[in-house]
């Protein structure tokens, strides 16, 4: 996979000052794939997507991106990607016209091409109705579409979206994926950045980033499936009684509330979690239903964060 | 208490801005220092030329006399009177002294003026400072009274060239013309690139394929034609209102307008690439300002000033306008004849702009 790969970091390490960033981040992005990157604020995610963009200088390591020097090329990088930022960029005084006009320029669309480039990305992206609208008076959803549109003018092969869907709605963001998926239908990669659990599940690989350092990476159903930890529910009506139960045995990882429900992760060297945690609780006389469960994204975001910790 | 809380947030966070810190003590302390020395009231040292059609024994006495005089530094002696016309026009000289080729008799007979004293009108300190020479001392007359009359002592005629009815309106207006678009222009680009990354418009224009010399240039064309539109107006009520003669070509007015404007928008942008907040970019462009208003000769006469003051004037794109309006609107000057200042102005654009595209940088670290 490592020959064909879009992106290919090796050792990617930034600091600011005291503080390291990214910590030794290695990467292979396969083409024609969403690839995710999912953690927290502050996990480094911007600073990885801004290394690779060739706007920031990697203090340690290399990065190919498209086959090109991420250091010694950054300016054959930007002449083929598309990037998203993560605040909105484009110009709130102008248009969708005018701001995907004035892109269409800067990336030096030839002119007979760019009103039709134009036209077609407003209908694409559903913008349509609003030729007139000044990008600082639309809508979270809107302006991100548009930005979408300007990221994709030139029709790179490679898209960067930074926490493209942070300032949107649930109804948008399916939208958005929508296009996300229609865009890799056509061989485009795309690097997107989030920390919701419901769009890294969507993605078709996913690295999970925590304080800088890459702690998990694969397609999300194989990193679900390749956590040290069987997941078992509890229903129970004694909340704050049954977390303080099982959170002071050793061989339950974490413990995480969702309502009257909780899920539990037990270590994979207990044999029968469901009877163990069934012990705990009605050693102490609380009562609950107890069911074993399929591990989701975010128990692996749990157990691989945990172990993060423990080991820090 | 809120009002402490207020108070202590702005305290802490002008600690943080380390330009704006600099400024509250380096602008005062610098501009004082610099003001106080350079700015002098008292005009002297106006560069002047000579014409001695007499070459007697007294003439040449009362033109080392003028030499050794506070007002005048002599830099220029000329064949003919037509030279010395010629001098003031391309402002090579503020004064000049004629001495016709009957001095002596004039100045025995005292029944004309001995000699006179042309003087450039387009500056007003130095009309004022010339009327006083007209009485100059002439030694001569101190030590010998042949023939005993009691008339008047003997007194120079001044003529004011290029502004014979000394209306201040004349002076002032091409000055404001400099002045204004200096205040106008700088600011329009000072704020340009840090305006781009405070909206956070920067970082996607980086990660395009644009170079920074396109990105530089593009930021200057549209400012250029905005200084052009304010030229126009200026000149408007400049001839209309306040009936400025324009006594050279229009067209030249024009050209040195646009390199000046040009030079102007070079230093906002270069600016602009040192500062991190527009807030920032307009103290700079205030720190700027000053100078440009104190030496470039618009408020005091440049001879009279210091040679470091004169040193820092040279730099300032507004000495070189003025004196290049000054030139062809009020004394006729043609472009030609005005050469080192449209080359001075021309530098400094090139200088800057450099400078500004050398610092961009199209990345974030």
């Amino acid at each position: 996979m490592t020959a064909t790969a879009v992106i290919q970091a090796r050792g990617l390490t930034r600091q600011f000052g005291q503080l390291t960033a990214v910590d030794r981040l290695d990467l292979d992005v396969p083409p024609g794939q969403i690839y995710g990157f999912l953690g927290p604020n502050g996990s480094g995610k911007s600073t990885t997507i801004r290394m690779l963009c060739g706007l920031l200088t990697p203090t340690r390591g290399d990065a190919q991106v498209l086959g090109f020097d991420v250091i010694r090329e950054p300016e054959q990088v930007k002449r083929r990607i598309g990037y998203m930022t993560q605040r909105f960029s484009l110009y709130g005084d102008l248009n969708p016209v005018e701001n995907l006009q004035f892109m269409a320029e800067v990336q030096a669309l030839p002119g007979s091409e760019r009103r039709r480039r134009v036209d077609q990305l407003l209908e694409r992206f559903h913008l349509a109705d609003l030729r007139t609208q000044r990008a600082g008076t639309m809508s979270g959803g809107q302006r991100q579409r548009l930005a979408l549109a300007a990221a994709t003018l030139h029709q790179p092969s490679l898209l960067f979206l930074d926490e493209p869907t942070s300032a949107v709605d649930p109804k948008s963001r399916r939208d958005f994926w929508e296009f996300l998926f229609q865009l890799t239908e056509t061989g485009t990669t795309i690097l997107v950045s989030t920390h919701y659990m419901d769009e890294a599940e969507r993605c078709h690989r996913l690295a999970i980033i925590e304080r800088g350092v890459k702690v998990a990476d694969g397609p999300p159903a194989d990193l679900a499936a390749g956590i040290p930890y069987a997941v078992v529910e509890v229903m129970t009506g004694q909340g704050a009684d049954a977390r303080s139960l099982l959170q002071s045995r050793r061989e339950i990882a974490s413990v995480t509330q969702l309502g009257l429900r909780f899920r539990v992760l037990v270590d994979r060297s207990v044999t029968q979690p469901v009877e163990l945690v069934r012990q705990v609780l009605a050693g102490e006389g609380v009562s609950g239903e107890v069911s074993l469960s399929a591990a989701s994204l975010e128990d692996v975001f749990v157990a691989v964060t945990q172990k993060e910790q423990a080991g820090s | 208490m809120r009002i402490m809380a207020i108070l202590r947030k702005e305290l802490r966070q002008l600690s943080r801005d380390r330009l704006t810190g600099g400024m509250i003590v380096g602008m005062p302390l610098l501009q004082l220092i610099l003001f106080g020395y350079a700015i002098n009231t008292d005009v002297r040292d106006l560069r002047t030329g000579v014409v001695d059609m007499s070459g007697t024994q007294l003439s040449r006495q009362v033109t080392a006399d003028l030499a050794v005089s506070q007002v005048m530094d002599l830099v220029m002696q000329a064949e003919t009177p037509e030279q010395l016309t010629a001098a003031l026009r391309r402002g090579e000289i503020s004064l000049g002294v004629f001495l016709p080729r009957d001095f002596d008799r004039r100045v025995i007979q005292r029944d004309r003026p001995a000699g006179q004293i042309l003087v450039d009108g387009t500056d007003p300190t130095i009309t004022s400072v010339a009327n006083q020479l007209r009485q100059f001392p002439i030694r001569f007359d101190s030590q010998a009274r042949p023939g005993g009359s009691a008339g008047p002592a003997a007194s120079f005629e001044v003529r004011t060239y290029f502004n014979p009815e000394r209306r201040s309106a004349v002076n002032v207006v091409p000055g404001l013309l400099g002045t204004i678009l200096t205040m106008t222009m700088v600011m329009f680009t000072a704020v340009a690139i840090v305006r781009e990354k405070e909206r956070g418009n920067m970082e996607l224009l980086i990660t395009t394929p644009i170079s920074r010399g396109e990105l530089m240039v593009g930021k200057i064309l549209p400012y250029i034609l905005i200084g052009l539109v304010q030229v126009a107006l200026i000149l408007a009520v400049a001839r209309w209102v306040f009936q400025v003669p324009f006594v050279g070509s229009l067209l030249d007015i024009y050209l040195a307008a646009m390199l000046f404007i040009l030079a102007n928008l070079t230093l906002g942008l270069m600016i602009s690439t040192f500062v991190g907040t527009q807030f920032q970019a307009m103290q700079l462009a205030f720190f700027v300002f000053l100078p440009s208003i104190l030496l470039s000769g618009f408020m005091f006469p440049f001879d009279g000033m210091p040679r470091l003051a004169q040193w820092i004037a040279e730099i300032l794109p507004l000495t070189h306008f003025l004196r290049l309006v000054r030139g062809v609107m009020l004394r006729g000057a043609e472009l030609s004849e005005l050469g080192p200042d449209l080359l001075a102005l021309a530098v400094f654009a090139a200088v800057t702009l450099t400078l500004a595209i050398l610092r961009f940088s199209k990345r974030l670290d």
